[in-house]
């Protein structure tokens, strides 16, 4: 086991986090469920999920402000799971930025390397403030600077020390929402600047994706899914993930034919075709399946152009509920056999005046952006939390 | 035409003014109403008395032939010259006291704000649960505590702590009570309560993320203590001291029911000058000594703890 353990650290260079069986249970609530998770050096891998989904507590631990209560935590190949938070080369970016109230952001920024014995700070604490863009503002209390500022204070108190990783804590749920687009960009930045692991907890989804190279969905204490950005978008493999990231469509679907590279299904009526190795689940003859679809690769057309519209695509008929025009795209609710209230957006090209609410449409998409989920599952996970952490 | 629009707005702008201030001058004036009945308190029991034993301080004669003001300040200086070993102990026993209840008071606090869970508020009713009795029952109980063949004193005797305390000169042989020790025990007993408060306060409103962050930045348990917890418990340790200091060092009961002669305390002196002797001028003048001490000492401490650099 050693020997293997040992091996593989040699495989995967020296500066992964690895978490290994690791868990956290308080009382007989499992707060994270016995789960693995390899963060590649360099990367920037967001944790993402709604409010306790355990993202926070598996942050915690790899800080070590929580212990585990299996497993292990190895920086690289150096098991760190019994050192405290003092003694492991990892900071954090607190939710709260946690900046010390009685001292002024040169000596929160200097902090880190005065516990560590080294006595010339300036130079580096003065490239640091340089690099957040707060070089006039060393003398300030923290109380003095808004909330932006504080935050990138928080971010350059933990990255003056050049950590092996950085956890960041939901670090821009305090700010409104242009600043942390901006912050967003920021923070991609100096990641990219300075090359050291980001490890970013957050329960906005577009936050992750904008960000990270690697996203890791969370949902009840277990890594539901794990991939790039554009990966887990496209190809959800749980209902929550495709709920969660973005809006889809879902149709609870019966199974016509399985033979060929596409599988033919049946909802409310009409025949629709899903790529075979886009199921995540076996799927047989007379079984039950989720169709998926994201709204933007569904195209809108009036019934009486029915005819217009290409063979082999994927159709459903059905009538406009709802319309809201939102600029670049608008928004249409349909309701037809197959399922109720399916999200279609339209960009805004050329307007069809017929599109309104009461019209009678037939959507349309090509059958290769079609995913197909295991029916085993609530249709509905992920849809309420997105509301909820907005 | 133009001209009878402008008149109307002239004529009207007066009349709107006052109605739209009217709530607003009242408004204006609660503040002070809220103020009214404690200024008058100040006025009537802590101003004029104060003017009045000023007055006191700068008389001479004596009860039978009554007291005038002859502004005799010299009254200051020998009262000062006669009396300073008296001034000297109280403030040596009131630091010591003070010192004694930061020491005690500080775990206990922190323990209650950030260890003692559910049991939080049962301490903090414990802390204060002395005050059901009165003041000076409590320090009677002292007499027994302290008294010779009492079972602490036996211990200490046991132990040969009473030997290191006698050669320091805080205990006499075998004996507490009576001695410096008895009233500085009584002191740190006493006024431990207004320690324990203002620390609870001020470290309970310390944010415990920044334990966190401070642990996170490589600061063990004890360096954290040292370089966040203790600073910003500042506020509470400066108005400790000074709750338990300004009130013990004028205190006289601990060292009347406690100590012997030979541990009089300034109180002890300006009592008995006015109820005893009934030398009114040297009573006032010893007063406003203690005060002036106290004032300037309260004022370079706090200016060096530095309390309004602290959130």
């Amino acid at each position: 086991m050693t020997d293997k353990t040992a091996h593989t650290g040699k495989n995967t260079g020296g500066g992964d986090v690895r978490l290994t069986g690791i868990s956290k249970a308080y009382g007989s609530f499992n707060a994270v469920h016995p789960l693995d998770l390899t963060v590649p050096q360099g990367s920037f891998f967001a944790l993402l999920g709604a409010s306790g989904c355990g993202k926070t507590t598996t942050l915690r631990m790899i800080a070590g402000l929580e212990d585990p209560t299996t497993g292990t935590i190895h920086l690289g190949d150096t098991d760190v799971t019994d050192l405290p938070p003092y003694k492991r080369p990892v900071n954090t970016v607190f939710q709260s930025y946690a900046l010390f109230p009685h001292m002024d952001i040169s000596e929160n920024i200097a902090f880190g390397l005065r516990r560590r014995g080294i006595k010339s700070v300036k130079k580096q604490v003065d490239d640091m403030l340089e690099l957040v863009q707060l070089g006039d503002k060393a003398r300030h209390k923290p109380h003095q600077l808004s909330g932006g500022q504080q935050q990138r204070v928080a971010v350059a108190r933990a990255l003056i020390n050049h950590p092996q990783v950085l956890l960041l804590d939901e670090p821009l749920g305090a700010l409104d929402l242009k600043l942390r687009r901006q912050m967003q960009l920021e923070l991609k930045r100096i990641q990219t600047e300075v090359g050291i692991t980001f490890v970013h907890v957050t329960h906005d989804q577009e936050e992750a994706m904008t960000m990270a190279d690697q996203v890791a969905v969370m949902n009840g204490g277990r890594v539901e899914q794990l991939g790039a950005p554009a990966d887990l978008y496209e190809n959800p493999q749980t209902t929550f993930v495709a709920n969660f990231l973005g809006t889809s469509n879902l149709i609870e679907a019966e199974v016509l034919e399985t033979g060929g590279s596409d599988v033919l299904v049946t909802a409310g009526g009409g025949k629709l075709r899903v790529p075979g190795d886009r199921c995540t689940s076996a799927v047989r003859q007379g079984g039950k399946v989720l169709v998926g679809v994201r709204p933007e690769k569904i195209s809108l057309a009036h019934a009486d152009d029915a005819g217009s519209i290409a063979d082999g695509r994927n159709r459903v008929t059905g009538r406009i509920a709802d319309s809201s025009f939102i600029g670049v795209s608008t928004q249409y609710v349909v309701n037809s056999p197959a399922g109720a209230e399916l999200q279609v957006y339209e960009q805004n090209i050329e307007r069809d005046t017929r599109l309104v609410p009461g019209a009678e449409v037939v959507l349309h998409w090509n059958p290769a952006h079609t995913f197909g989920l295991d029916a085993a599952q609530d249709i509905d996970a992920g849809v309420e939390t997105v509301e909820d952490a907005g | 035409m133009s001209t009878t629009t402008l008149t109307k707005k002239e004529g009207a702008a007066p009349v709107e003014e006052p109605v739209l201030r009217k709530p607003s001058a009242r408004k204006r004036l609660v503040p002070y109403w809220l103020l009214l009945p404690g200024i008058i308190w100040l006025l009537v029991f802590f101003a004029l008395p104060l003017v009045y034993q000023a007055s006191t301080s700068v008389q001479t004669g004596s009860l039978e032939q009554g007291f005038q003001v002859t502004w005799h300040f010299q009254t200051y200086w020998d009262a000062f010259t006669e009396y300073w070993p008296q001034f000297v102990r109280s403030l040596l026993y009131a630091g010591t006291a003070t010192l004694l209840c930061l020491l005690l008071g500080y775990p206990l606090a922190y323990l209650i704000a950030f260890k003692a869970g559910r049991w939080r508020n049962l301490l903090l009713v414990l802390v204060i649960a002395p005050f059901f009795t009165s003041f000076l029952i409590r320090t009677l109980a002292w007499k027994t505590i302290l008294a010779d063949d009492s079972l602490v004193v036996d211990v200490l005797n046991a132990l040969h702590v009473l030997d290191v305390t006698s050669w320091l000169g805080w205990t006499e042989g075998e004996r507490v009570l009576a001695t410096p020790m008895a009233v500085v025990c009584g002191l740190t007993y006493n006024f431990l309560p207004f320690m324990i408060l203002p620390l609870y306060t001020s470290l309970e409103r310390i944010d415990g993320r920044l334990h966190e962050a401070a642990q996170d930045l490589y600061a063990s348990p004890a360096t954290t203590f040292r370089k966040v917890t203790f600073p910003l418990s500042m506020p509470g340790v400066v108005s400790g001291t000074l709750l338990t200091f300004i009130p013990a060092s004028g205190d006289y009961v601990n060292a009347e029911l406690l100590g012997s002669t030979d541990t009089k305390m300034v109180g002890n002196v300006i009592q008995s000058q006015f109820l005893r002797v009934l030398d009114y001028p040297t009573a006032a003048a010893l007063s406003f000594i203690l005060m002036a001490i106290v004032l300037v000492m309260v004022t370079v401490y706090i200016r060096r703890a530095g309390t309004e650099d602290l959130v």
